[in-house]
């Protein structure tokens, strides 16, 4: 039930966020997510599409440096306390959150995109929990 | 004041005399002493009385940066490791260190030359002198603090790393000298004006080395702090600062000729160029014992004008320098080959050797980036790993240069690659005009 995350390197430059996304949407691919990571040289694009390994084909004849990754999606309820649920249960399990941003994937709330240090153990406790998983089929 | 006028204003042909003597007795003691120099003379069918005076040098075959890495450590030296007492040790540019080893009276002879140097820009046993060079390997400080005490002036040896306690000594003791690297004299300069304290303090007089510098610094300096600044000049190999400095008449700088035997030689055709003509600098030790090197190619481009200067001094004058012959940086008074660079970064896992060095001043202080091409496999989606490697880039390069660098990562093929060669350094700071 992994969701598979394309992970872009920025250097911070004017113009380059664009190049990414016109080489992606360019060849039809269609982009449900991104999020950036950034520091004061460089940043780090996640984003979840549909087509993850050609995304990353291209990007590669571009001379632009990607990887394919897992990472878990989850749908967050849209009441109050849904998403630190979710939180508390991954600490309860001694997991730590390497990094979650949110996106809307459907109509029914909000969902979030997450990694962690132990995916596999992840998906078990979040199975226990009864949330609802993606996966790439849903992408 | 001129420290030893029957030698630093000698005629040029009572120079030449003790100049050719002393070359006959160095070539001798090498050929006899060091296996290395009797094979290189014996290969070009020359033995020690073929070398009758200076005019015969061009005789003599070169020594090169490659012969002291191959001789690394000690295979130059001309005594048995019993009659040295130091060693100093710079950058080189593959790994091994170029190293000079001294005996005891190869450290008073430097002494002297650097006590010369120090008459030469006024300073007296009268004064309170500031050494601001690293004490170590580096030749820069404990150079500096023998001469400043065979001169006999009061030392404090401040070595480098913290200005708050060179500007509160400075103040406290009075400080009248300083020696230290050019920009880093204008570092101090501006923290001076930052606290407002240039009334507290009484130098008068800056000796500056280790790097290259231009006018536009000298006059910097001189007008911010109301002092006047000289240039002094010496390479590790040949013995460390003290080797040339410049008078009251910034004509160029005085060599000490009685101790280093100075020639031009066009780098191409290695043949000696005349007075006044550019090219590179080569050095014979005269005098030295431990570890006497013949014809040694500085890699400096400049030219010698020989004429009597109005100082009084005879000693040729080494001109503006004009480059290098080689890729040799020097970056806060540290010389820094991109060699050195390459080979620490082939050791890190992560990076293709596809890197740039960008030099730079700000704030009158020199800047290195090292920019370094991520290579994919090693590319990862966590901001931590990445920073990870930045970091043992960071490490690897201060073991194996001696620098703080900042990394910067950057895209695979984001460097500009020219022609043939790989472009591996942008400096921004044009030392040589």
């Amino acid at each position: 039930m992994f969701v598979k995350q394309l992970s872009v390197f920025l250097e911070n430059k004017t113009g380059r966020l664009n190049d990414v996304l016109s080489i992606i949407s360019g060849n039809g691919i269609n982009i449900l997510s991104i999020s950036i990571a950034d520091t004061s040289e460089f940043g780090v694009l996640r984003m979840l599409c549909e087509d993850p390994a050609k995304a990353h084909e291209l990007l590669k004849e571009h001379g632009i440096t990607s990887k394919v990754n897992d990472v878990i999606v989850v749908s967050i309820p849209q009441a109050v306390g849904s998403l630190e649920k979710v939180v508390r249960s991954l600490e309860q399990n001694d997991i730590n959150i390497q990094y979650v941003y949110g996106l809307s994937l459907d109509d029914e709330g909000a969902s979030i995109a997450m990694k962690t240090d132990d995916l596999e153990k992840t998906l078990e406790v979040l199975k226990n929990e009864n949330v609802k998983l993606y996966s790439q089929n849903d992408m | 004041m001129i420290w030893n006028e029957s030698k630093e204003c000698m005629s040029r042909d009572e120079l030449a005399t003790l100049q050719s003597a002393r070359l006959v007795k160095v070539v001798n003691k090498v050929y006899h002493n060091v296996e290395y120099y009797r094979k290189k003379m014996q290969e070009l069918g020359l033995e020690p009385g073929d070398i009758r005076g200076i005019e015969d040098i061009e005789k003599l075959p070169f020594t090169t940066y490659e012969d002291l890495n191959k001789t690394y450590p000690f295979g130059l030296a001309a005594v048995p490791t019993s009659e040295l007492v130091r060693v100093h040790a710079s950058s080189g540019t593959t790994g091994k260190p170029k190293i000079g080893v001294y005996t005891r009276r190869d450290i008073e002879v430097w002494s002297e030359c650097v006590a010369r140097c120090l008459s030469m820009a006024g300073i007296t046993r009268d004064d309170i002198i500031q050494v601001g060079y690293g004490y170590g390997l580096f030749t820069g400080g404990l150079g500096a603090h023998y001469g400043a005490e065979y001169l006999g002036a009061l030392v404090l040896p401040m070595s480098t790393g913290n200005t708050q306690k060179l500007l509160d000594m400075m103040i406290d003791c009075q400080a009248t000298a300083i020696a230290c690297t050019p920009s880093y004299l204008l570092h101090v300069a501006e923290d001076i004006e930052k606290l407002g304290v240039l009334d507290k303090i009484k130098l008068k007089t800056a000796i500056c080395g280790a790097e290259p510098w231009t006018d536009e610094m000298r006059d910097q300096m001189e007008k911010r702090l109301n002092i006047k600044a000289h240039d002094i000049y010496g390479l590790t190999e040949i013995c460390g600062p003290g080797v040339a400095c410049d008078c009251e008449f910034h004509k160029g700088l005085h060599i000490w000729e009685d101790h280093f035997l100075p020639e031009i030689i066009d780098p191409a055709t290695h043949k000696d160029l005349p007075a006044g003509t550019d090219g590179e600098l080569v050095i014979t030790n005269l005098t030295k014992e431990g570890m006497p090197l013949i014809r040694y190619r500085t890699k400096d481009l400049t030219s010698l004008e020989i004429d009597k200067c109005e100082c009084g001094r005879t000693m040729a004058r080494i001109q503006r320098f004009k480059g290098r012959t080689d890729d040799m940086l020097i970056i806060r008074g540290v010389n820094v080959f991109p060699s050195q660079v390459e080979a620490a970064l082939l050791n890190i896992d992560g990076t293709t050797p596809h890197y740039m060095l960008v030099v730079d001043r700000v704030d009158n202080t020199d800047t290195l980036e090292v920019q370094v091409e991520i290579a994919e496999k090693f590319f990862t989606d966590e901001v931590r790993g990445l920073e990870k490697l930045s970091n043992e880039i960071h490490n690897k390069l201060k073991s194996a240069i001696g620098l703080n660098a900042k990394v910067k990562l950057v895209e695979p093929n984001g460097l500009v690659h020219s022609d043939g060669k790989t472009k591996h350094v942008i400096d921004k700071r044009k030392l040589y005009s």
